[in-house]
């Protein structure tokens, strides 16, 4: 397991703090949050094609870039500290290793260059109407259709859905679970934004009325194959939280070390200053849950699925706890719309919901250890 | 640097001349003590060689091949023997130096009292000028060892009209004089595994001084700074089954010096124990508990990777991240999460103790056993000001013991 980075994880990990900090602002984050794209289409060029983001996990065969999740990782670290609005992790992430994972060598030829250089999109939909993330609850059906398939059934929580230009789908076919693909403006697919409690990510719900598909997965349970792609999603996500979490404990310690209440800085209370200890002591263990699973899938651990979750347990807690004593410590002001902490706040409930809350993944962690 | 194979060769060579397994400890450890290998990394003119760590490494890694002895390496005797070489006279190095590395002589540390716990420079126990050396009066506890020790590392105050760091000088004491008691003290968790010591006009030569009068702070700082980092002095000793007579002797010498410790595995929670006892009592299937247990795996093993983050740094002369000083805190919340987890794994049983209790005794031993992490070597609480101070750069508290120490509010 690697625990530390190297001199080029570094130099990668300035690249993308600086392009973070120029491209999204957190006036650029506040603007994009109230639109209904949620993304802005220059810096989603510059990520793609200036940086090479898109392609970082991407073999070189098919136009990517061949890095793996350490630094997929960092790209997601960076992100969540600045809280970059981008359908990146939807994309990038997911759809990308969605495709990896269970795609064969056409479906790979035919998707991942477009992904790979930000011209195309993909978006996942797999919760349905009970927000379950196990692929085993999967209700939409797929039906054989000519030399196609139809797709029926109804998806929520769609990450940038509204923006995809296709649609992975999960759907059941002979009572299997496989993974479809829809083009988002195909006859029977209706995408509808949601009204969104952390709208710096947005959701979409899909309605799918016998909407024209092509089989992604081989035929037969692509449960598995989910599965290892969740794991890496679930990891680049905790990687995303525990950046969020950084941001949020520097705020909350330059504030305690700025404000000033009966005639001393308020961090210079114990009360204020071991919260911020606490705070740390939980951001560093996130990290090195976070960075440590990632290495374990960048290796193939056989332990790196337990790992996954262990990462998206700790680094849920973390970020949301962070939150709520980063709100506290600014007082009143943290309650307010003008000061920027709420927006983490969100992102960190909608982070620790997403792709399986807590207790789903230390209950998965005991399981995947054999107990 | 010299060429490490050679001074590979030259250390077994040695080896091969004087090692024996059947030697007597003491006559072994004194032949070994005036080779200079036993401290490699010490001067010459003190039982070293004046080796660099790396050298160092080749060394133990020799005598580990052979399965040599090492010299005494019992906590306090560690500490007392650093502590005089930085900051003894040569007259003190002579006299002290070699048997406490032989073993002959055993040492404690008489630095907490009960007035002065976290505020350690707040210390009230007094040494007054008589006879060409010191009276001393007062009271410390917390003594590991010190019923059996030969000699104390004293710190006392000297000045009371000056600031409290000030006014403090370092002494070794002689332990076997009529005025000092030693009184084991008795811990809530029933074993006895340090001291109270009282002195009544006990009595120091002022030769007996480390440092200079009013230096008592900085020479203690330096049995601090390896206080901290004795962590490995625990592992004690030669433990691997080998024949010869010596390593009947060390062994004896190891349950002595090991005795005050044997709960502190306890202590620290014993997490390997949790999935065990939950498979073995069938809580495994208890969802809540299931929960419970998750939690405190996630927490000792991310508290795991983060100290191997920070050696992994401090190995690339990377700067030395807010990961280093963790460590201590997040072993006290996993300790106490465990404890928490292995009293629900248990149940009822929990209301049991002894050999005939869970685990035989350890469980029960767990739980009173863990209110020290978060006390022993420095409270969570000034871990946490640490933490907030120098790492986060945050504002100390105001003080109100600055002055003469005469006049600051004490116990």
């Amino acid at each position: 397991m690697q625990f530390t980075f190297t001199a080029e994880q570094d130099q990668f990990r300035d690249m993308v703090r600086r392009f973070a900090a120029d491209r999204s602002p957190v006036a650029e984050v506040r603007r994009l949050m109230e639109t209904e794209s949620g993304f802005d289409p220059s810096v989603w060029q510059a990520l793609a094609r200036e940086l090479g983001l898109t392609a970082l996990q991407i073999p070189e065969s098919y136009g990517g870039a061949g890095f793996g999740p350490v630094e997929v990782g960092i790209v997601m670290e960076e992100f969540g500290r600045a809280l970059v609005c981008a359908p990146y992790f939807s994309s990038a992430v997911l759809t990308t290793r969605l495709i990896l994972e269970a795609g064969n060598d056409v479906d790979r030829s035919d998707l991942l260059p477009a992904l790979a250089d930000g011209s195309s999109r993909g978006a996942f939909a797999l919760v349905e109407a009970d927000g379950d993330w196990d692929p085993a609850a999967v209700r939409t059906l797929a039906t054989e259709d000519g030399d196609g398939w139809q797709l029926s059934g109804s998806k929520r929580f769609v990450i940038d859905g509204q923006t995809a230009d296709f649609l992975i789908v999960a759907a059941k076919a002979h009572n299997q679970v496989g993974l479809f693909r829809v083009e988002a403006d195909a006859p029977g697919v209706t995408v509808t934004p949601t009204a969104v409690m952390d709208p710096t990510r947005k959701l979409a719900d899909v309605r799918l009325e016998k909407a024209r598909a092509v089989r992604l997965s081989e035929p037969g349970d692509a449960t598995a194959a989910i599965g290892r792609a969740m794991d890496h999603a679930v990891v680049a996500l905790a990687n995303e939280m525990v950046g969020g979490a950084q941001a949020l404990l520097d705020s909350a310690v330059a504030y305690a070390k700025m404000r000033v209440q009966f005639g001393r800085t308020i961090g210079s209370f114990q009360a204020i200053k071991h919260k911020c200890a606490d705070m740390l002591l939980d951001v560093e263990s996130a990290r090195s849950a976070a960075c440590c699973a990632a290495s374990a899938l960048a290796e193939h651990d056989p332990e790196a699925p337990a790992l996954a979750c262990l990462a998206k347990a700790a680094a849920a807690e973390t970020y949301l706890s962070t939150a709520a004593q980063t709100i506290q410590i600014h007082g009143g002001i943290g309650f307010t719309w003008e000061n920027d902490t709420h927006l983490w706040f969100k992102r960190a409930k909608s982070s620790e919901v997403m792709l399986g809350d807590p207790a789903w993944h230390r209950e998965r962690m005991l399981r995947r250890w054999g107990y | 640097m010299r060429d490490l194979e050679e001074l590979k060769q030259e250390v077994e060579a040695w080896l091969t001349d004087n090692w024996d397994a059947d030697d007597r400890l003491v006559d072994w450890r004194t032949r070994l003590v005036d080779s200079g290998w036993a401290m490699p990394t010490w001067p010459e003119r003190w039982y070293g060689k004046g080796l660099s760590g790396a050298e160092a490494n080749v060394v133990a890694e020799a005598f580990s091949a052979a399965g040599a002895v090492g010299v005494a390496s019992g906590g306090p005797g560690r500490l007392a023997a650093v502590t005089i070489l930085e900051h003894g006279t040569d007259a003190q190095k002579e006299k002290y130096l070699r048997r406490i590395l032989t073993g002959e002589d055993l040492w404690c540390q008489l630095f907490s009292e009960p007035g002065s716990g976290s505020d350690l420079a707040g210390a009230t126990t007094r040494a007054d000028r008589a006879d060409d050396g010191w009276r001393i009066n007062g009271q410390k506890v917390w003594n590991t060892s010190a019923h059996h020790a030969r000699y104390g590392l004293l710190v006392a105050r000297t000045d009371w009209d000056v600031p409290k760091h000030q006014g403090l000088s370092y002494f070794v004491l002689d332990m076997d004089q009529p005025g000092v008691v030693v009184k084991q003290l008795k811990q809530m968790n029933g074993h006895a595994s340090f001291n109270e010591v009282f002195f009544t006009d006990a009595y120091v030569p002022d030769g007996e001084r480390l440092g200079n009068d009013g230096d008592g702070w900085k020479v203690a700082m330096t049995t601090l700074a390896h206080e901290r980092r004795m962590g490995d002095v625990l592992r004690s000793g030669e433990t691997a089954p080998r024949t010869g007579s010596i390593y009947e002797e060390v062994r004896q010498e190891n349950a002595v010096l090991m005795a005050p410790y044997t709960w502190y595995p306890q202590r620290a929670g014993r997490v390997d124990l949790i999935l065990p006892r939950a498979v073995e009592t069938g809580a495994i299937s208890d969802p809540v508990i299931r929960q419970e247990i998750a939690r405190v795996l996630i927490m000792a093993r991310t508290a795991e990777w983060t100290a191997k983050r920070a050696r992994a740094a401090q190995s690339q002369g990377k700067p030395q991240g807010p990961e280093g000083s963790l460590g201590k805190l997040a072993a006290s919340n996993v300790a106490r999460a465990a404890s928490h987890v292995h009293t629900l794994i248990t149940g009822a049983d929990v209301l049991l103790t002894g050999p005939e209790s869970p685990e035989h005794g350890i469980i029960a031993e767990i739980f009173v056993s863990v209110p020290a992490v978060s006390i022993a070597g420095g409270t969570d609480e000034i871990q946490r000001n640490i933490i907030a101070e120098r790492v986060l750069g945050m504002d100390k508290e105001p003080r109100f013991d600055q002055g003469p120490f005469r006049n600051v509010r004490r116990n």
